[in-house]
């Protein structure tokens, strides 16, 4: 599991996170939503590391993300940051190729070629596996960015708005993926905007609102009205749809 | 583009390009007075060697960790840093200390108060700037303007003679190649060479930025900081063997890029090297055989490198 722990973050005079102590299920798909501001990418964030830690301590599978070596946290957890930009001319391939790298450290084989081209093949890149990453439309390089994240072939994957870029078809497929995923053992933490895709395929939600945790708790616990309405500071209806809760406020 | 092992074609083209190139150098027209004049040739051309891979490999170094095709350390003043040592060295010893000084110990000294400053204004500049490129070129190019100024303002205070040898110091001249501190400036060369070709596979992890490096357990920020260090150590070198020479890394490494037929920096670190010393030697042996000019080469490739920096700018081609 993930703990995280008496966490308190500040940009500034600006205090992010306040008081933060959870612990994420693994197996499952966790999703952290809230309104803007909220510190859910500050949260993600300081659990893959990518930020240093102010106070209190976070643990990904029993190893501490501000102690335990580089490469056995590359091993644990795979990550897609809010906005991942390469500075050199890659090929699909070549990024996805990258995903490897914790395992291999520059010298990759046979089956590091096996995972590649399943990455590939999950995020549906096959035919554009040899285009350059500037060729390819936001939507498409998310995609490969994901596929290197899943070719890294770790116990936990860590999302930042993943769906950001990408149309409803392949939000869809990959909300599948993950699902496959999770279903084969996986742990999934995802920070989603749109609450609806949280609503149908998390297991786990944790709902943040100015840097604290308001609920956490299956869908059924958080996508209350009371809870959702508080959350959001505005009007909205959760009707239920197949089995799972689903919020109307386009109304 | 075909490559054989990691080595590209284009590589190895250009490789006994220079083969030939350097042994035209070396043997054309040596005339009677062969005892003499070949040891002369062979000390620049091997200044030259050293030159441009120390040049090429800065620059690499440089634009990978600030993320940007645009800069060179030059442009960013590292070398204006080496020059600001130099004038306060004449400053303090005066230009008979400052003369006397052994090769080895000066040498060792400024590479180490180099790579301790630029550590201490790069890093930050980089670690604090680097998400908003515009600002970390603007402050970058203006901390370049303050270095340049510092040691003009110093130079300014001095006695005539110690002007002349800070002048001597700022003046770029392939023909002042000091033999005496060859092959301090080649071990050290060799040496910071050889440890980014080591880094290489990392540079590449490194060049997808901070945070997806960090991700696949690359140590991104001591990466930085070793890449820094050779960048300085590698502008002193170059700067202290022929003076401060802004554009030609730039334009090396802009072309080196497609020859390079890979974003992998183990071609790139290679192809940058050789076309490098490919255009010096080549350069020279024009200026110095055919126009007869002895000091020609550096304004020449400083003129193009600012028109094809201009150029790629403009075209968009580095970003």
């Amino acid at each position: 599991m993930i703990a995280v722990s008496d966490v308190h973050h500040h940009i500034g005079q600006a205090q992010i996170l306040r008081d933060i102590t959870l612990t994420l299920p693994v197996g499952k798909i966790t999703a952290l939503i809230g309104p803007n501001g909220a510190g859910k990418s500050t949260l993600l964030s300081l659990v893959a590391r990518l930020t240093p830690l102010q106070q209190g301590q976070i643990t990904v599978a029993g190893l501490d993300v501000q102690r335990a070596p580089s490469r056995e946290l590359a091993r644990t957890m795979a990550i897609l940051p809010q906005n991942a930009a390469v500075f050199s001319r890659l090929r699909v391939r070549e990024l996805v190729a990258f995903g490897r790298w914790p395992h291999h450290q520059g010298r990759p084989g046979p089956q590091d070629a096996a995972k590649v081209a399943a990455a590939l093949h999950d995020m549906g890149l096959d035919d554009l596996s040899h285009r350059f990453l500037d060729q390819l439309s936001g939507g498409q390089r998310q995609r490969a960015h994901l596929a290197m994240a899943l070719a890294q072939d770790t116990p936990w994957l860590l999302l930042d708005e993943p769906l950001a870029a990408l149309d409803m078809a392949h939000a869809r497929a990959l909300m599948q993926t993950l699902a496959r995923l999770r279903d084969s053992g996986k742990s999934i933490v995802m920070v989603l905007h749109e609450v609806n895709y949280a609503a149908a395929w998390a297991d786990h939600v944790v709902a943040l609102k100015a840097g604290r945790v308001l609920a956490h708790g299956t869908p059924e616990t958080v996508f209350a009205p009371d809870v959702l309405g508080a959350l959001y500071d505005t009007r909205l209806r959760v009707i239920r749809q197949d089995g799972r809760p689903l919020v109307l406020h386009h109304l | 583009m075909t490559s054989v092992g990691r080595l590209p074609w284009p590589g190895l083209w250009l490789m006994l390009a220079l083969l030939m190139v350097g042994a035209v150098y070396l043997l054309a027209g040596l005339g009677p007075r062969a005892d003499v004049v070949l040891p002369l040739r062979a000390t620049r051309l091997a200044g030259m060697v050293v030159l441009g891979v120390a040049i090429a490999v800065a620059t690499v170094l440089f634009q990978t960790v600030s993320r940007n095709r645009i800069l060179t350390p030059q442009i960013m003043g590292v070398d204006a840093l080496y020059i600001l040592l130099q004038t306060g060295l004449v400053l303090v010893l005066g230009p008979v200390g400052f003369a006397t000084l052994p090769v080895a110990g000066k040498f060792t000294l400024e590479l180490v108060v180099m790579v301790l400053a630029a550590l201490a204004l790069f890093g930050t500049l980089l670690g604090r700037g680097s998400q908003d490129v515009a600002r970390m070129i603007l402050t970058g190019v203006i901390l370049g303007i303050l270095l340049r100024s510092l040691a003009n303002l110093i130079a300014r205070l001095m006695d005539p003679n110690a002007f002349a040898v800070v002048q001597a110091e700022s003046v770029v001249s392939l023909t002042r190649l000091d033999a005496g501190l060859l092959p301090f400036a080649a071990g050290v060369t060799g040496l910071a060479a050889g440890l980014a070709v080591w880094l290489a596979p990392r540079l590449d992890v490194a060049a997808l930025g901070r945070e997806t490096a960090v991700a696949l357990g690359l140590r991104h920020d001591g990466l930085v900081m070793l890449a820094l260090a050779l960048v300085a150590v590698l502008v002193a070198v170059a700067t202290a063997l022929v003076g401060p020479l802004t554009f030609l890394g730039l334009i090396v490494v802009a072309l080196a890029r497609p020859l390079a037929g890979s974003a992998r920096h183990l071609p790139l670190l290679i192809t940058a090297s050789v076309l490098a010393v490919l255009m010096l030697v080549a350069g020279q042996l024009v200026f110095e055989r055919v126009q007869r000019l002895q000091s020609a080469l550096p304004a020449v490739l400083e003129g193009a490198g600012g028109v094809a920096f201009l150029w790629l700018l403009l075209k968009g081609r580095i970003r």
